[in-house]
């Protein structure tokens, strides 16, 4: 316990600390990465190490040799390789799955608000997932993972949809400021509506609590399988409108007088955000600051180029979700730490960094 | 659990919100008639300027304050007739409802008075300076600050008496920390705001840390303060506000004409004479502490801080030293209101009262948001 | 209008150094305002001339140099001192929602306010004056939002004019304006110039005005002084070609008898 909370105050403090005793001049976004090729070897690589790390290190010690065993040489009595097959690699598969939708879903949402600020929740995403898990807990006692899944999702997206459909009002249409201002009222007032019903009954908040923590142990993968068809769908949607977004990020203006229709894009994508959201949200619980910090890192490595900025996520979202999921598995040994506590953990002194050292459009 | 007893108010609590509501619309169709706009006081020491509306409006919330007080002292789950709510309240201590009236039902009106009114005030001074529709002292982690330490006393079974202190330390600590580090070279609302998101969102991992680990027996009451309830109100509470409102109320009052500055923007600001950053420092401090009161002694009653000032800017227009003491009023007429509806609406079911500014709060201010998108 | 304090008998600036915390804007720049006079800061863009007046106004705080006002540097004085001294109105004001026009001008006092005394008859009779030169007062209780942008400009002015200083700096006071409204407000400068006796400094982005109402022009470039004096004397074909890097000649108005600057079109 007490290593644990070392363990978490050295991950949160130590960015902002940083931040604040280097004497950093603004930076400038110079892409580091210019030969994609290599660039995406390098991100596959990463993808597969974060994936072995994922299966090798948890509560319980296991070794290379049975982790590889468990996967190409099955041997159903040992119990090192039954915790990997039957709990890590699902475990893994879902990060995989949730890391890549939060990613791909935050660029898109940044992209549409011009707001480096945009992460999916604050489209109202997260909050209506929640209230739709807690309602149908508290009313149906709803408590297995196949109904969390279509309540959280169907949620989601009717909060979304709420926000778009308030932010549309007036003259045109649905601009980022008016978004993020939509997005700050329901994720509130949902939130609000969703302590009461935790308040008013003691069950319902024993059984809620654990989904809203976010996290990805103890959910197999036959529930969820459900949502892959709209994971893959939204994910390849998601990269190809890389394009599109590059133009919609030239401003209202120039972007119509080239021929987008802007609106629509932005329908579009916001229908593939719902999708991405959704699902990572049914399949993870709300986990913060993924949305938020992957595209910026990846921004700051590949230039503004959405088609990249995207492509990129897919691959580096997973690793921050699983590699929040393994600290979490390790820090306070045996218990663990769920997935989303550690990336806000980790998010909130990158956001801080972000603001003092960089220049950020007015809000 | 029975959902159903939870869907139907009763006819005699929804008749007198109707009703409510209505007074509250011709109360403002007649602000509007007023005449003439402004007066001019101006004696040997003092001189000041005060718009007649405001002055009406303030006297007006005033007699519905006092109003409502004795609706709350008869209405319970215990009705008891008016004349002797009163004489108990006043001064009869040996009447057969001295209990009821003198340590449930008063001290808890007066401390839904007290902290609506530091909740309004604050969330005027943040609106104002931020120049934002949707500021609440949130914002600057009053209330995630105070949770954190609310929900670890509670969960961790420590007593309870420290907690209003240590919510009260930890939502100023929080709001000093947020500061520091949107300081650069002065503070600009956006870095405030954004490092605000970012302190929140870790204390917020702190709490559901705090909630997943604990049973779930100390977990429920951290849940309860967190939704934010005036359960327990009690004549310490009601001192501790009064002095902090003696105290920080008039010193609001007096700094309202460097805020109004402020609002002109930095550099017609400095050429008028305004120390900008000093200015800007008092104001946030005064609004944080007003509002760390308030969130330590009923918890985080959100939605009060965000409504109640845009209420009272529809109605009397731009901010002045009235007009500050006519929002302080309003916002404790709103939370009292709020706080009776709660309990008498869905009888006998009490709810916090944090639901009832949540559930009429948020659909008002989608409504208002949308109205001002309409006519931008 | 009575003036509280005496009016400054020298306001100058002293070897001025100015940035925005990146590259030196201006370097080394001194320059003396005649009291009693409209002088009028001229260049092309870029040249600095905002960033003079901002420094002129307090705003922006030197690297090196400082500003003086009857030998006194303005940073070693409370600012309020200042503020009676001089007003600046800016270039691109802002102005809280809904607010109304008695109110917006109501603030320039300020300076002239205590805690406890915040509507003096002095207060009063400056802030009913100031409508009524800016002919604002039958507008007084209208919404500034519902105004129109000279309307609104005019609303500015009129708190500056509250503001009662001596020294009055205004940055593009004209820009976004049509030419009626730039007349009038120009007009209007130039009568509290002429018969009040203020000292005004602005930025104007039109040669042609400038040279019409300015008694003392000033044109800079790359953050130095070219020329300063009257219009007159400055402005001349070599000037423009120096200055704006155009070919110009220059006839004299036969309205105004002011220097008419017409461009010619490239070779």
């Amino acid at each position: 316990m007490i290593t644990g909370a070392l363990i978490f105050s050295a991950i949160t403090i130590t960015p902002i600390l940083a931040g604040t005793i280097s004497k950093r001049r603004e930076k400038e976004i110079n892409p580091v990465i210019t030969n994609h090729v290599f660039g995406l070897v390098v991100a596959c690589l990463l993808v597969l190490t974060t994936i072995f790390i994922s299966l090798r290190y948890g509560s319980l010690q296991i070794s290379w040799a049975t982790a590889w065993n468990a996967l190409f040489d099955y041997d159903p009595t040992n119990q090192g390789q039954i915790v990997v097959r039957e709990l890590r690699w699902p475990r893994t598969i879902l990060g995989l799955a949730a890391g890549s939708c939060l990613a791909v879903a935050g660029a898109l949402t940044q992209g549409i608000t011009r707001n480096p600020l945009g992460a999916p929740g604050i489209l109202g995403v997260n909050a209506g997932a929640a209230f739709a898990i807690v309602t149908a807990i508290y009313a149906a006692d709803i408590v297995t993972p196949e109904g969390y899944v279509w309540f959280s999702f169907f949620g989601a997206a009717a909060a979304a949809i709420l926000v778009y459909s308030v932010a549309h009002v007036g003259s045109g249409g649905a601009t980022p400021v008016k978004l993020a201002l939509a997005g700050v009222i329901v994720t509130a007032l949902l939130g609000g509506w969703t302590t009461s019903l935790l308040v008013l009954d003691q069950e319902t908040l024993d059984e809620a609590r654990f989904w809203l923590a976010g996290s990805i142990a103890s959910r197999g993968t036959e529930e969820i399988a459900v949502l892959f068809p709209f994971i893959i769908i939204g994910l390849i949607m998601g990269v190809a409108l890389g394009r599109q977004i590059n133009i919609l990020n030239l401003g209202e203006d120039v972007a119509a007088s080239l021929g987008q229709r802007t609106n629509f894009v932005r329908t579009i994508a916001g229908v593939v955000v719902i999708l991405l959201c959704g699902s990572a949200v049914a399949i993870a619980g709300p986990v913060a600051f993924v949305g938020l910090a992957i595209p910026h890192m990846v921004r700051s490595l590949v230039g503004p180029d959405y088609r990249w900025i995207l492509l990129y996520s897919l691959l580096l979202g997973p690793c921050l979700l699983l590699g929040a999921d393994v600290v979490g598995r390790i820090a306070v040994r045996p218990d663990e730490l769920q997935v989303g506590i550690v990336t806000a953990a980790v998010g909130a002194p990158f956001l801080i960094y972000l603001v003092r050292f960089t220049k950020l459009s007015e809000v | 659990m029975n959902s159903l007893a939870i869907i139907t108010p009763s006819i005699q609590s929804s008749i007198a919100v109707i009703t409510g509501l209505l007074i509250t619309v011709a109360l403002i169709r007649l602000g509007d008639q007023i005449h003439p706009r402004f007066l001019t006081i101006r004696t040997r020491r003092l001189s000041g300027l005060v718009q007649t509306k405001v002055i009406w409006l303030t006297i007006g919330t005033l007699l519905a304050i006092i109003f409502l007080i004795g609706v709350g002292l008869v209405v319970g789950d215990y009705p008891i007739p008016a004349s002797e709510a009163l004489a108990t309240a006043l001064w009869d201590r040996n009447g057969e409802y001295d209990f009821i009236i003198n340590s449930l039902r008063f001290p808890r009106i007066v401390v839904a008075i007290l902290t609506g009114m530091c909740f309004a005030s604050s969330g005027l001074i943040f609106q104002s300076l931020i120049n934002n529709p949707l500021v609440s002292p949130d914002i600057i982690g009053i209330n995630s600050g105070a949770a954190v330490c609310a929900v670890i006393i509670l969960a961790a079974g420590g007593n309870i008496g420290y907690l209003p202190w240590a919510a009260f330390l930890g939502a100023i600590l929080t709001a000093g920390l947020i500061y520091v580090l949107s300081w650069k070279r002065g503070i600009s609302a956006t870095r405030l705001v954004l490092v605000g998101i970012g302190i929140n969102a870790l204390l917020g991992a702190v709490i559901t840390f705090i909630t997943v680990r604990y049973p779930i027996e100390r977990v429920v009451a951290a849940a309860r303060w967190q939704a934010g309830t005036l359960f327990g109100a009690s004549w310490d509470d009601v001192r501790t506000l009064s002095i902090g409102l003696a105290v920080l109320l008039p010193t609001a009052f007096f700094l309202t004409n460097r805020l109004r500055i402020l609002q002109l923007g930095d550099e017609t600001a400095i050429t008028v004479g305004s120390t900008i950053e000093r200015d800007r420092l008092a104001l946030l401090t005064v609004a944080s502490l007003l509002a760390a009161l308030a969130v330590a002694v009923v918890g985080p009653l959100g939605f009060v801080a965000l409504i109640v000032p845009q209420a009272a800017r529809l109605l009397v227009g731009t901010v002045t030293g009235g007009v500050l003491i006519f929002t302080a009023l309003l916002g404790g007429f709103f939370l009292l209101g709020a706080d009776l509806i709660a309990q008498r609406l869905f009888a006998p079911v009490m709810l916090p009262a944090g639901v009832i500014t949540a559930t009429f709060g948020g659909p008002y201010f989608l409504y208002l948001l949308a109205r001002y998108n309409r006519a931008t | 209008m009575q003036h509280k304090t005496p009016p400054p008998q020298t306001f100058t600036g002293k070897d001025l150094y100015l940035s925005y915390g990146g590259p030196t804007i201006v370097e080394g720049l001194s320059i003396s305002i005649p009291n009693g006079e409209i002088s009028v800061i001229v260049g092309p863009n870029g040249c600095g001339k905002s960033t003079l007046l901002k420094s002129l106004a307090r705003i922006l705080i030197p690297i090196s140099g400082s500003v003086l006002i009857n030998g006194d540097d303005i940073q070693s004085r409370p600012t309020k001192d200042i503020a009676r001294q001089l007003g600046l109105l800016p270039q691109n004001p802002r102005s809280p929602d809904t607010i109304i026009v008695s109110d917006l001008v109501r603030r320039g006092r300020y300076p002239h306010q205590g805690i406890f005394s915040q509507w003096s008859k002095d207060d009063e009779k400056a802030v009913k004056e100031a409508l009524a030169t800016t002919g604002l007062s039958e507008l007084s209780e209208r919404s500034v939002d519902e105004l129109s942008g000279g309307q609104r400009q005019r609303v500015w002015i009129a708190m500056i004019l509250a503001q009662d200083t001596p020294i009055m700096l205004l940055d593009e006071p004209t820009t976004h304006l049509d030419i009626a409204h730039q007349i009038e407000i120009l007009e209007l400068l130039k009568k509290l110039s002429t018969q009040n006796g203020r000292t005004i400094v602005m930025v104007l982005h039109d040669l042609n005005l400038a040279a019409r109402y300015a008694t003392n022009l000033v044109a800079m470039r790359d953050g130095k002084i070219m020329k300063g004096g009257k219009p007159e004397d400055v402005v001349t074909s070599q000037m423009i070609h120096d200055v704006f890097s155009i070919e110009a000649q220059i006839i004299k108005d036969p309205v105004t008898g002011s220097p008419l600057c017409i461009p010619l079109p490239p070779q």
